[in-house]
């Protein structure tokens, strides 16, 4: 368990964490995003007792960081996969840490198993390939074999496999019964790992909800109605009382689940369709929407010097 | 599109938990591993794993001790070459040694700088701090590895290099040195290499950037007897002085009987005068490491 209390953080002018409350549960994986610059990493670092917070309060399971005399097998954290001494070999480099905290030395044969390092585990990790030096991180994360974990986005940098993997192992750590608490800016990844979302932009905590709820309330779902007598369909809906959108593309977009009445009312009225689809807008959309107040740092979507803010995030809030 | 959400509504905060006795009372996975209280002790072990895993330490000490005992033995069998007993008579054969040593404490310097540093560099402090949330053991374990290392090494060398030379330069009439001029050309020698590399580790940890912190060791050694040497005006005469006495190359000879000038400091005051410094900049070390963020 992970409890913040009005944590905050300035650098400088700079707020990089705005009185942050929440409690990361045991027992679930908890998403941790926001875009970048949100104050994901920085709110890690202020939980392991790193950077020193401005105000407020953290705590893991019950104590701060710096009255835990087992740290490594309290929490393990993946903060940044290349800070490793690059002239040290893997093995090493567990090894170490294995030490610092009185952990078997067999536990480190144990987690470069569990990442699949043990050919590598004799290698200097400046060799490493990103996603090598991602499941060293991990494997040191697994080192004391913790209560809690915590990772600052490990998909960074890992192949389809590696990507299962790291998500299958996040949720079998989880169903053990520990914290894990996981940061991306996917949601899409997160959707499909995280069972509770926190949300946060600008430092600001945007929202604090289970994953089912957030795809309740967030995921919009519309019908596409694509037709070559717009008029006539138009007229029809508008009859009916469905009120309707242009879509960029020429076709028509409805609110809600009304692919079926749609359907029923050209029939009705003998009308073309050329294209009927019930949709979902994505989770991605709903996280834009969610934090499109808090982007800081937009990017033009093309390089030609007519399209600034012409991104899906341009114009809002 | 929508304008800014509210915060959703929020799961009841948690605080009343957090009276709760640490342990116990939180839910939550076990682990079958030993819950071991960590002590200074495993902080030391993990640094010496550390320090002995990478190459750059076993490459600077080599250097080291290749400069000690090359230049020892070189000057050693310059002067027995060239010696005549009128020349040598009365002189100390273990002030030899001093070349050497003088030359090597740059790579004692390196490595005292790079053991903190070189952390900052590759951003493994973190990690470090992590697995040891207690700054100050660290640092006490950092520098109790690299102070015996340094010590060890630099004994092993330069007791070899006193043994040859006073051994070249026996038959020569040069005086046979006492315990004393042994245990100090040594020891003392030894001690004051190691704590010279401990104020460098501290500097290390003071300004986190490996080249900055050796170049302002290497200026600490170097620059005041290089002014010296140039501020030739009878009114700059007692900076001048001050200068070479306390340099450090000046402060080395102390321990070989052989300064640059007949005042200063004599005896031990080099190893007192280090260890003052040291103190201070571990100190100093010391509040910058627990009040700044890693
Ligand atoms: N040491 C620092 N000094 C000054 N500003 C900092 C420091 N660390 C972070 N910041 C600022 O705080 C803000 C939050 O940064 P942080 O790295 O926590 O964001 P993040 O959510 O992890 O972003 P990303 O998704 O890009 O990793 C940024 O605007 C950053 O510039
Ligand atoms: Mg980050």
């Amino acid at each position: 368990m992970i409890e913040l209390d009005g944590l905050t953080k300035r650098y400088g002018e700079k707020v990089a964490v705005d009185g942050l409350t929440c409690t990361v549960r045991p027992g679930i994986v908890t998403g941790f995003l926001g875009p970048n610059g949100a104050g994901k990493s920085t709110t890690m670092r202020m939980i392991l007792g790193l950077d020193h917070p401005t105000a407020g309060d953290v705590r893991i399971d019950g104590r701060h960081y710096e009255q835990l005399t087992d740290p490594l097998t309290c929490i393990g954290a993946l903060l940044d996969a290349k800070a490793v001494h690059g002239g040290r070999s893997a093995y090493n480099h567990l090894l170490c840490l294995a030490q610092s905290n009185g952990i078997p030395r067999g536990r480190v044969g144990e987690v470069l198993e569990t990442v699949g390092l043990v050919a590598v585990a004799r290698q200097k990790a400046k060799g490493f390939s990103y996603g090598m030096a991602q499941r060293l991180g991990i494997a040191a994360a697994l080192l004391g074999d913790p209560r809690v974990l915590m990772f600052d986005e490990p998909v960074n940098g890992l192949d389809p496999e590696g990507i299962h993997w790291i998500r299958n192992l996040m949720k079998s750590l989880a169903a053990q019964g520990r914290t894990v608490f996981v940061s991306s800016h996917l949601m899409s990844e997160m959707a499909q790992t995280a069972d509770h979302l926190v949300v946060i932009g600008q430092g600001r905590l945007l929202a604090d909800t289970s994953m089912a709820e957030f795809v309740r309330r967030h995921a919009r779902s519309y019908a596409r109605v694509r037709s070559p007598q717009p008029e006539r369909l138009l007229d029809a809906l508008h009859e009916a009382g469905i009120t309707v959108v242009p879509a960029a593309d020429g076709a028509l977009e409805a609110e809600g689940d009304k692919a079926e009445r749609i359907g029923e009312l050209a029939a009705r009225h003998g009308i073309v369709l050329h294209e009927l689809s019930p949709r979902q807008a994505s989770l991605e959309e709903a996280f834009m929407r969610l934090t499109a107040g808090s982007v800081e740092y937009h990017a033009r979507t093309e390089a030609g010097p007519r399209s600034w803010g012409s991104g899906r995030q341009g114009g809002t809030a | 599109m929508s304008t800014h959400q509210p915060p959703m509504p929020q799961a009841p905060a948690a605080a009343p938990h957090w009276q709760a006795a640490p342990g116990g009372s939180y839910p939550g996975y076990t682990s079958p591993i030993p819950v071991v209280r960590t002590h200074l002790g495993h902080a030391v072990a993990s640094e010496w794993t550390k320090i002995r895993s990478v190459r750059s330490t076993i490459w600077t000490l080599s250097v080291f001790v290749f400069l000690v005992v090359g230049i020892g033995l070189l000057v050693g069998g310059l002067v027995s070459a060239h010696a005549s007993d009128a020349s040598m008579s009365g002189s100390n054969p273990l002030s030899f040694g001093f070349f050497g040593v003088l030359v090597g404490n740059m790579c004692i310097i390196t490595l005292g700088v790079l053991t903190t540093a070189s952390e900052y560099g590759t951003g493994m402090i973190r990690t470090t701090m992590t697995a040891c949330p207690s700054r100050g053991r660290v640092l006490a374990a950092k520098a109790i590895v690299f102070f015996a290392v340094a010590f060890v090494v630099t004994l092993v060398s330069v007791s070899f290099v006193a043994m040859v030379q006073s051994s070249m330069l026996s038959g020569s009439g040069a005086a046979s040195p006492s315990g004393g001029d042994w245990f100090k050309a040594t020891v003392g020698v030894s001690l004051y290499i190691a704590l010279l590399g401990l104020l460098a580790l501290l500097v290390g940890s003071m300004i986190r950037h490996s080249a900055g912190g050796i170049t302002i060791m290497i200026g600490l050694v170097l620059a005041p007897l290089v002014l010296a040497l140039f501020m030739a005006t009878e009114s700059l005469r007692s900076v001048r002085d001050f200068l070479f006495e306390y340099s450090f190359p000046s402060q080395l000879s102390v321990f070989y009987d052989n300064t640059l000038s007949g005042s200063g400091p004599t005896g031990w005051d080099p190893l007192w005068i280090m260890m003052g410094l040291t103190a201070a900049a571990g100190a100093g070390a010391y509040v910058l490491l627990r009040n700044r963020d890693v």
